[in-house]
């Protein structure tokens, strides 16, 4: 039945990238063949239930831009303010020195395109290339692995801690038809290791690619990721992102997510507390508006003593606009001690739009501290009116508490010039 | 001229009349309480002034510097000079109180045509009314009205309208929930502001904050529209012989209180 999707058929029978590494290209050639056997995931799915694919599996897509390299783009589109170290640059899923600032990486960075490590030395990657397909092998997984021929490689030295942030672009251009691309991220902090990193997704023109990027990221002990999702896809793009997070003794991670772009943009991001006393905080959220559909998929495992989680989501949906959240958390037996919570509000600005939420906790370990809830609304009509009685018009005074409502999610955000600009990200992603 | 006339004013709440022919007319600098039991209209009047939803209209007139008040969007009330302060202010999470009130003065002067104020501008402002209303600068750096006592937000309420500097300022209830101490404060700030262009209508259930704040013609409002007016001798009497006493003098045969 798969067979029968244009999208299937058209990926499955592009021709896929030649590494010259046999396993490598033998691992792509089974993952394609598996892709097109099992098809897209439908609805009845769990992980799928409010993201239906039947359109994507309707269109048909190239298999990467032969002419990436000669896309002309408009740095100003991925600069933010507070950002200005080394970053790894690539356009429709194909590395661009020119975009790039690698010429001087602080002590302890390595950072280049994966291709180019691959070529150096394929042997170290094997296995966390292989591991990542078989733990979690669904259409895009597979897709990715069998396309993807580039990506990040980072690796922070133990105990370095560079003072500037990481930026790394993905960046879907224009081109003369559709297009699926696909990066796959592979980054690792060493004990002690501190690092500020931004993987920012961003547009030079409007188009309507779809793009995989699945992202693998290792934190020692005692490592810590403060890391900013900047999600500003094209609105007519796909874009699925898979970002997985293993994190070591003691190890801490904070991330800042913004969902804004994309027609159909999907995020699984799921983190392992595997070390004693590691801690996760997110801070997200996401806002599609016209017919944008945004679903993240937020899976946290706490296996092991004392670990911790906090997350604080917002949604807001305008028009005919869909937003899905799932928050999974799973406290593991042994994982004592343990502390998890979670927080999603969302606010509908239309009669439209459409939020679904599903807080889910599982606990199997003893002396746990865990809160989650979840809710979906609308605009306080009693703030609008005090609002509007003190003069602000109706606009500016819906603007101004929807801006608010998101603000939560910001408020711990170091970087003050960043902070600020996405402050203002956010409201200009408001209804006027 | 007259600054607020109010004539034969009927509202409905939820399809219920609650406002039956309504009467009052107020001039520059003059303070007028309303008082009257409850349920007998007194924050519909005030509501249905600035506004807000849910609020129909059904009969009579309001015109405000001679221009149709009912036809306004409470944001063009505001600016055109009419302030309400809250029975119950309102909390909003998020948004700093300093920050609100700029944008709420300089949206009106914009919607006056008058030239908006810079940070500078504005923050000299405040401090001067801070310094009137006894209002500790540490509430201007938290969020409008959140975590604020009941006390805390009558001042706000009334520190906003020194800001904003309305040609009517309604007050609903300022005085319910507040101890004396509270009271005077309040009642100080809004005397502070007293000035032959500026009126008030201050709505009370109780004399008490008349003792503070002296009003120059006292209403009772009673059943949907004033049954008794007279100067502040009139609550007085209301204290000493009770919302009844008003019944059997002034309500026309059939209304209810």
């Amino acid at each position: 039945m798969s067979q029968a999707l244009p999208f299937v058929d058209a990926l499955g029978a592009a021709p896929l990238p030649a590494s010259g590494i046999a396993w490598l290209d033998a691992s792509r050639r089974e993952q394609l063949d598996a892709f097109v056997a099992a098809g897209l995931p439908d609805t009845r799915m769990e992980a799928w239930k409010y993201t239906a694919l039947r359109a994507l599996g309707q269109r048909r897509f190239a298999a990467g831009d032969a002419q990436a390299a000669a896309r002309v783009v408009d740095p100003a589109v991925f600069a933010l303010p507070g950002v200005d170290g080394p970053r790894l640059a690539f356009v429709n899923g194909v590395f661009r020195a020119d975009l790039s600032t690698l010429d001087v990486l602080p002590s302890g960075l390595t950072l280049q395109p994966l291709s180019q490590a691959l070529r150096q030395d394929a042997e170290p990657l094997r296995f966390v290339l292989s591991r990542y397909e078989a733990e979690q092998g669904d259409a895009f997984v597979r897709l990715n692995a069998a396309f993807a021929a580039d990506g990040v490689l980072l690796k922070l030295a133990a105990g370095a801690k560079p003072a500037k942030p990481v930026h790394l672009v993905f960046l879907g251009a224009p081109a003369e038809g559709d297009l699926a691309w696909h990066l796959r991220n592979v980054i690792e902090l060493g004990e002690g290791a501190e690092l500020t990193l931004v993987e920012h997704h961003a547009a030079s023109g409007e188009q309507q690619h779809l793009a995989t990027v699945m992202s693998d990221i290792v934190l020692r002990d005692g490592a810590v990721l403060r890391q900013l999702l900047l999600q500003q896809a094209a609105t007519g793009s796909s874009l699925i992102r898979r970002s997985k997070l293993h994190l070591g003794s003691r190890a801490r991670t904070t991330s800042h997510v913004l969902e804004l772009g994309g027609a159909l943009a999907r995020h699984d991001l799921h983190a392992d507390l595997a070390g004693n006393g590691a801690s996760f905080a997110t801070r997200g959220v996401f806002m599609p508006r016209g017919r944008q559909h945004i679903d993240t998929q937020l899976a946290i495992r706490h296996q092991a003593l004392g670990t911790t989680s906090d997350s604080v989501w917002r949604g807001v949906a305008d028009q005919r606009a869909r937003g899905v959240f799932r928050g999974a958390i799973l406290v593991a037996p042994g994982a004592d001690g343990s502390d998890a919570s979670l927080s999603n509000k969302n606010l509908l600005l239309s009669p439209n739009a459409e939020i679904d939420t599903k807080p889910e906790l599982e606990i199997h370990a003893d002396e746990v501290k865990a809160a989650h809830g979840a809710t979906v609304g609308q605009l306080d009509e009693r703030a609008l009116f005090y609002l509007r009685s003190r003069g602000i018009p109706q606009a500016e005074a819906r603007t101004l508490l929807t801006a608010a409502f998101c603000r939560a999610v910001l408020d711990d955000l170091p970087n003050a010039a960043l902070r600020e600009h996405l402050a203002a990200l956010l409201v200009v992603k408001l209804p006027a | 001229m007259s600054m607020l006339r109010i004539e034969n004013l009927h509202a409905r709440v939820e399809g219920k009349e609650i406002l039956k022919g309504l009467t009052l007319t107020v001039n520059p600098g003059e303070v007028h309480a309303i008082m009257g039991p409850n349920g007998a209209g007194k924050s519909t009047l005030g509501n249905v002034l600035s506004g807000r939803d849910g609020y129909e209209v059904t009969a009579g007139t309001v015109s405000f510097d001679g221009i149709d008040l009912l036809a306004l969007e409470p944001e063009q009330r505001a600016a055109a000079g009419v302030f309400l302060a809250f029975q119950y202010p309102v909390e909003i999470p998020g948004v700093n109180n300093t920050y609100f009130l700029r944008a709420a003065l300089n949206a009106q002067r914009k919607a006056r045509g008058e030239k908006e104020l810079d940070s500078m501008q504005f923050l000299k402002l405040v401090r001067e009314k801070l310094k009137v209303m006894q209002i500790s600068d540490e509430l201007l750096h938290r969020a409008v009205n959140e975590g604020f006592s009941g006390g805390e937000k009558k001042r706000n309420e009334i520190f906003q309208m020194a800001v904003l500097e309305p040609k009517l300022a309604i007050l609903d209830e300022t005085d319910s929930g507040l101890d004396i101490d509270a009271l005077k404060q309040v009642a100080q700030g809004v005397n502070a502001q007293r000035s032959p262009e500026r009126s008030f209508l201050v709505v009370t259930h109780y004399q008490r904050l008349l003792d503070y704040i002296e009003p120059d013609f006292v209403h009772v409002l009673a059943g949907g529209r004033i049954v008794e007016s007279g100067d502040k001798t009139l609550a007085l009497k209301l204290e000493e012989h009770g919302y009844a006493w008003v019944r059997e003098h002034g309500e026309p045969a059939g209304a209810s209180a």
